[in-house]
C-alpha cells in the first residue's frame, strides 16, 4: 500500500468517525442499523463520495478486508483507538490505525483464536494459582466484548465521553488502569484483558498481512524484518544488512 | 467390539523421532513394523507456507489440539492440579514426525558425568552432597558404552559441528564441518576466550553442506532462513524423521504407517507380555486391536508415562515412599539463568539464523568446575543462539521499558537486532516429590485421566540458575553490550510462561528393578516384549537439549529388539541392586 492509499484510508476514516461524533450515534453505543449504511459514504463536506467505478485512487486503494467479522462499529473504535496508543504513529512510522491493525484483531476474532477451539475448556472452573496460567470459562471474543464495554463504560463515567473521543494522555490513562488491573468487569480481570489487547495488537503490527494487519508491510519495514525470505546465505556472515521485506503471496504467487 | 487385525512383528505407537528410527532399524531387519501416529502424514512440500509467524509460532499450527488432551500441573501436593488450557511453558507436538518435525536442531551429546553422576557426585563430594530428597540416579549405562550410539544416530542425521574441547571421547569426527560463524557468534568467542573459557560452534541438525547418509538419503544444506523452531523445514535442511529415517523404512516394504489413529491401551495377559495395541480410527471412530510380538511405545514424555498408567503396566510410583517407578523423577531444563545485552551503536542480523545455530562453552556444565565451595551440583551450558528473531515474539527492551505506548514502540525497534541474548541451560536434577500421575478430575475426549504434573523449582534450581545468569552477565560486558540485564531471582515454576520443550522423566533407565523402569535397551523390566523409548527414560536431566540422547537410545532399543527376537526373549540386562535416596 502506497503513503497515497494511507491518506485515502484516512480521510475516509476520519469523516467516518466524524460523522458518528456529529450525530451523536457512536458515543452511546446505540448505532441504528439501516439508516447508516448509506451515510457512510459521506465525506467530509456531506458530500457523497465517489463510487469506485468512477475514480481511479479508490480503485486501487479498494480493500476488501476492511469490514468486519466480528466486532459491532462501536467496537471497532473503541479497538481501533486503543491499539493506536498502544503502537502509536510516531517518527518510526504508522501506528495502529494505519497498520489496519483493528480489522486484524476483529478478523482473529471471528475464528478459531476467538473461539478457543484449540484450548482445553472443559470444567471444572477453579481460580488457580499465578503459575497455572488462565483458568478462566470465557474465550476470547467474550473477553473483548466485556473489556471494550468496560473501557466505553469507564471512559463515560470518568470523563463523560466515549473512548475514542478522548485526548491520546486521557486513553492512555484508560488503558493504564485498565493494564494495572484496577477496573473490575464482570468475569475477566481488567490486566488480563490488556495482555489480550497488547498481544494482539503485536501480532497485528507483525504478522504476515496476509491476516489483515501489517499494512504494506509497513510493520516490518519499521522493524527491519525482511519477512518471508527464501535464503540469507549471502548474508548470515555479514554486518548488519537492511533487506526489503517480501511477503508470503510473493511464494504463493508463482 | 473392537476389530482384530492379523499379527504383525513390531507395533510402534507414535511416529516422531524415536519410533521412525526404530521402524527404519527393524525393518531393514526384516520385521514387518506398524507405525501407529495420532496426528496426519505430512510431507516436506506441505511446508512451502512455512514462513508465518502467526500460524505456526503464535497459534502452534504444528502441535497437539489441546481441547482434546492436556496435562494437569501443580507446583505442588497441596495445590489443586488444573488444566494447562492454552499453551505456556512447553509444546507437545503432534502428526508424522512429532516434535522432530518443529524442533530447532539444536543437537548435543551428554557429559560422561550425566550418565554416572550420583556415584561420581558421591565419589568426589561424599554423599552430603546430594540433598536427601534430590533422587538423581546412574543411568545404568556409561558415556563410552552409548557413545557407538551417538556417533550412528549423528551419521543418519548429517550432524554439523566442531569438537566440544570438554566434551567426552568422539569415536569419529562430525559428518558434517560446523555451521557458519556470525558477526556476533565471533563477539562471544573473542570474549569467552578472553575470560579463558572455552567456546565452540554448537553442534547442529541443520546440515552445514549437502550431505548423504549411510542410509543413502541425501539432503541439501540450511539456507539460514530463521524459521525452524514451531516450523517444518522446506528444504530438507533439518534433519527430522520425514527426510531421514521414514523413507528407509517405506522403501524395505515392512513398514505400514496409520495415521489419525489414537492408541488408547496397551494390551497385555497374565504372563508378563504385552499382547498388542487397542486404538480409535481417529476419522471414522472405528476401533481396532493390533497384536504384535513386540511393543514399542514412541510417544512423547507425557503420553510414555500416562499410556503405562492406563494400560495398567510396571509399578506406580509412590512419592510417599519413593516406591514404584511408573511416573517417577520428572525433570525439566533451568533455562532462566540468562542474560541480555543491549546494545547502542550496533545491530546484528539476528532476524536471519538457524535453530541449531549458535555457540556455547561447557566451562560452568556438569562437574567441569569444581562444586566443593557451592551449594549445587551440575550446571549448564552457556550458549549464544542465532535462532532468527520473529518480530511478534522478540521486541526486546531494556528493564524499567514500559510495556506498551511511544516509549515502548520506539525502543522495541531501537532494540531488535541490537540485543544479543546469553543464558544458561541449566540441568535439572530429579526430586522425590516431582512426578507424573492421572489427574483424579480431568478428561481428555476418550473419558480418560490427564496426566498430572507436579513439579516447582528447589534451591538447587535457583542457586544453579542464578550462578549461570552470572557467568552469562561476565560474557556480556567482554563483548561490549551497553546496558545488561540479569536474570536476579528464578520464580516458581510457572506452566504459562515459555521455557523449553525439555520434559523428561517418568519411565526411568537405571540397573535396578526396583528403582528403574527400563533397563539400558529401554526394555521394560516388568514386560519384557514392551520397549519405552524416549526423553522418559532420563533418570534426571542433563544441562543439554534431550534430542541426541534419545537418538542415541533409540538405536540401542533397535538393537536390543532385534537381539530380543533373536534370543527368542528375556531380558537383555541383568538386573542389579543399587542403594539410593528414597
Amino acid at each position: 500500500m502506497s503513503n497515497h492509499d494511507e491518506k485515502q484510508l484516512d480521510a475516509n476514516g476520519s469523516s467516518r468517525r466524524k460523522f458518528l461524533r456529529n450525530t451523536g450515534i457512536a458515543a452511546g453505543g446505540v448505532v441504528v442499523g439501516g439508516t447508516l449504511g448509506g451515510l457512510l459514504g459521506m465525506n467530509d463536506k456531506n458530500e457523497p463520495a465517489e463510487s469506485a467505478s468512477t475514480s481511479k485512487a479508490v480503485t486501487h486503494t479498494e480493500n476488501h478486508n476492511q469490514a468486519l467479522m466480528f466486532f459491532t462499529p462501536e467496537q471497532f473504535h473503541i479497538t481501533d483507538a486503543a491499539t493506536e496508543r498502544i503502537f502509536p504513529k510516531d517518527n518510526n512510522g504508522p501506528g495502529a490505525k494505519e497498520l489496519l491493525i483493528g480489522y486484524y484483531i476483529d478478523h482473529q476474532l471471528a475464528g478459531g483464536w476467538g473461539t478457543g477451539t484449540t484450548e482445553y475448556t472443559s470444567g471444572p472452573f477453579f481460580p488457580g494459582e499465578p503459575t497455572q496460567g488462565y483458568q478462566g470459562r470465557l474465550n476470547r471474543q467474550q473477553i473483548f466484548k466485556i473489556g471494550l464495554k468496560g473501557i466505553q463504560d469507564y471512559s463515560q463515567k470518568t470523563y463523560q465521553k466515549s473512548f475514542p473521543e478522548l485526548t491520546a494522555e486521557e486513553q492512555d490513562a484508560v488503558l493504564t488502569e485498565f493494564a494495572d488491573g484496577n477496573v473490575s468487569l464482570s468475569g475477566p480481570t481488567s490486566s488480563h484483558f490488556f495482555s489480550e489487547l497488547r498481544a494482539a495488537t503485536l501480532e497485528g503490527a507483525y504478522s504476515d498481512p496476509l491476516y489483515g494487519g501489517n499494512a504494506g508491510m509497513a510493520g516490518w519495514e519499521m522493524k527491519n524484518f525482511p519477512g518471508h525470505q527464501m535464503s540469507y546465505l549471502d548474508i548470515i556472515e555479514e554486518e548488519f544488512t537492511e533487506i526489503k521485506p517480501l511477503a508470503l503471496n510473493s511464494q504463493h504467487n508463482h | 467390539m473392537a476389530t482384530k487385525l492379523p499379527k504383525t512383528d513390531a507395533v510402534i505407537i507414535g511416529v516422531g523421532w524415536a519410533g521412525g528410527i526404530i521402524a527404519s532399524e527393524l525393518t531393514k531387519a526384516g520385521l514387518k513394523v506398524v507405525g501407529i501416529e495420532r496426528g496426519g502424514d505430512r510431507k516436506t512440500e506441505d511446508y512451502f507456507m512455512m514462513h508465518d509467524e502467526l500460524r505456526y509460532a503464535q497459534r502452534h499450527g504444528m502441535m497437539q489440539d489441546l481441547s482434546k488432551e492436556t496435562v494437569t500441573f501443580r507446583n505442588n501436593e497441596k495445590m489443586r492440579a488444573l488444566p494447562m488450557r492454552r499453551y505456556g511453558s512447553f509444546l507437545l507436538g503432534d502428526g508424522v514426525g512429532g516434535a522432530g518435525v518443529h524442533w530447532n536442531g539444536q543437537n548435543f551429546r551428554f557429559l560422561p558425568y550425566d550418565f554416572e553422576i550420583r556415584s561420581k557426585t558421591i565419589e568426589k563430594y561424599g554423599e552430603g552432597k546430594i540433598p536427601k530428597d534430590m533422587t538423581i540416579q546412574d543411568w545404568g549405562i556409561t558415556y563410552d558404552e552409548i557413545e557407538p550410539y551417538y556417533d550412528t544416530y549423528e551419521k543418519m542425521a548429517g550432524i554439523s559441528g566442531e569438537d566440544n574441547p570438554l566434551g567426552g571421547h568422539r569415536s569419529n569426527p562430525f559428518p558434517t564441518p560446523p555451521m557458519k560463524k556470525t558477526v556476533n557468534m565471533k563477539l562471544f568467542e573473542e570474549a569467552a576466550k578472553k575470560l579463558g573459557l572455552n567456546p565452540y560452534v554448537q553442534p547442529s541438525a541443520n546440515l552445514s553442506e549437502d550431505y548423504t547418509n549411510p542410509d543413502g538419503i541425501s539432503r541439501v544444506a540450511c539456507q539460514y532462513c530463521g524459521f525452524c523452531e514451531r516450523f517444518g523445514c522446506e528444504y530438507g535442511a533439518k534433519a527430522d524423521p520425514i527426510v531421514t529415517v521414514l523413507p528407509v523404512a517405506k522403501e524395505t516394504g515392512n513398514f505400514e504407517l496409520r495415521p489419525n489413529s489414537y492408541v488408547t491401551r496397551i494390551l497385555h495377559d497374565g504372563s508378563g507380555k504385552a499382547t498388542g495395541v487397542l486404538y480409535t480410527d481417529l476419522n471414522t471412530g472405528e476401533e481396532f486391536e493390533q497384536p504384535a510380538d513386540i511393543i514399542v511405545l514412541t510417544s512423547y514424555v507425557f503420553n510414555n508415562v500416562r499410556l503405562l498408567l492406563l494400560s495398567e503396566l510396571g509399578k506406580v510410583y509412590n512419592p510417599g515412599d519413593g516406591t514404584g517407578a511408573i511416573g517417577k523423577n520428572y525433570a525439566y531444563q533451568i533455562r532462566k539463568g540468562a542474560a541480555t545485552g543491549f546494545f547502542d551503536d550496533k545491530k546484528f542480523n539476528m532476524f536471519a539464523g538457524a535453530g541449531g545455530l549458535g555457540i556455547l562453552l561447557d566451562d560452568y556444565n556438569g562437574d567441569n568446575f569444581d562444586h566443593t565451595d557451592l551449594d549445587f551440583i551440575h550446571g549448564g551450558m552457556i550458549i549464544h543462539q542465532q535462532t532468527g528473531q520473529r518480530p511478534i515474539g522478540n521486541n526486546p527492551v531494556p528493564s524499567g521499558t514500559p510495556s506498551w505506548g511511544q516509549e515502548f514502540k520506539d525502543a522495541s525497534l531501537k532494540y531488535t537486532n541490537a540485543t544479543l541474548k546469553v543464558s544458561g541451560e541449566g540441568a535439572s536434577m530429579s526430586y522425590k516429590h516431582h512426578y507424573l500421575d492421572l489427574d483424579p478430575t480431568y478428561k481428555d475426549s476418550f473419558g480418560d485421566p490427564l496426566i498430572r504434573l507436579t513439579y516447582d523449582f528447589e534451591e538447587q534450581d535457583r542457586k544453579l540458575a542464578k550462578y549461570l545468569a552470572g557467568r552469562c552477565e561476565e560474557i556480556l560486558i567482554e563483548m561490549g553490550a551497553d546496558h545488561v540485564d540479569t536474570m536476579q531471582e528464578l520464580e516458581p515454576y510457572d506452566v504459562a510462561v515459555y521455557q523449553s520443550t525439555h520434559n523428561t522423566g517418568g519411565v526411568i533407565m537405571g540397573a535396578d528393578p526396583e528403582t528403574s523402569a527400563v533397563n539400558n535397551y529401554s526394555q521394560m523390566w516388568d514386560v519384557e516384549n514392551l520397549f519405552v523409548v524416549g526423553a522418559s527414560s532420563f533418570p534426571q536431566n542433563a544441562g543439554y537439549n534431550p534430542t541426541g540422547t534419545v537418538g542415541a537410545l533409540s538405536y540401542r532399543a533397535a538393537e536390543g529388539i532385534v537381539e530380543y527376537l533373536k534370543n527368542s526373549g528375556g531380558q537383555l540386562v541383568n538386573a542389579k541392586k543399587e542403594t539410593q535416596n528414597v
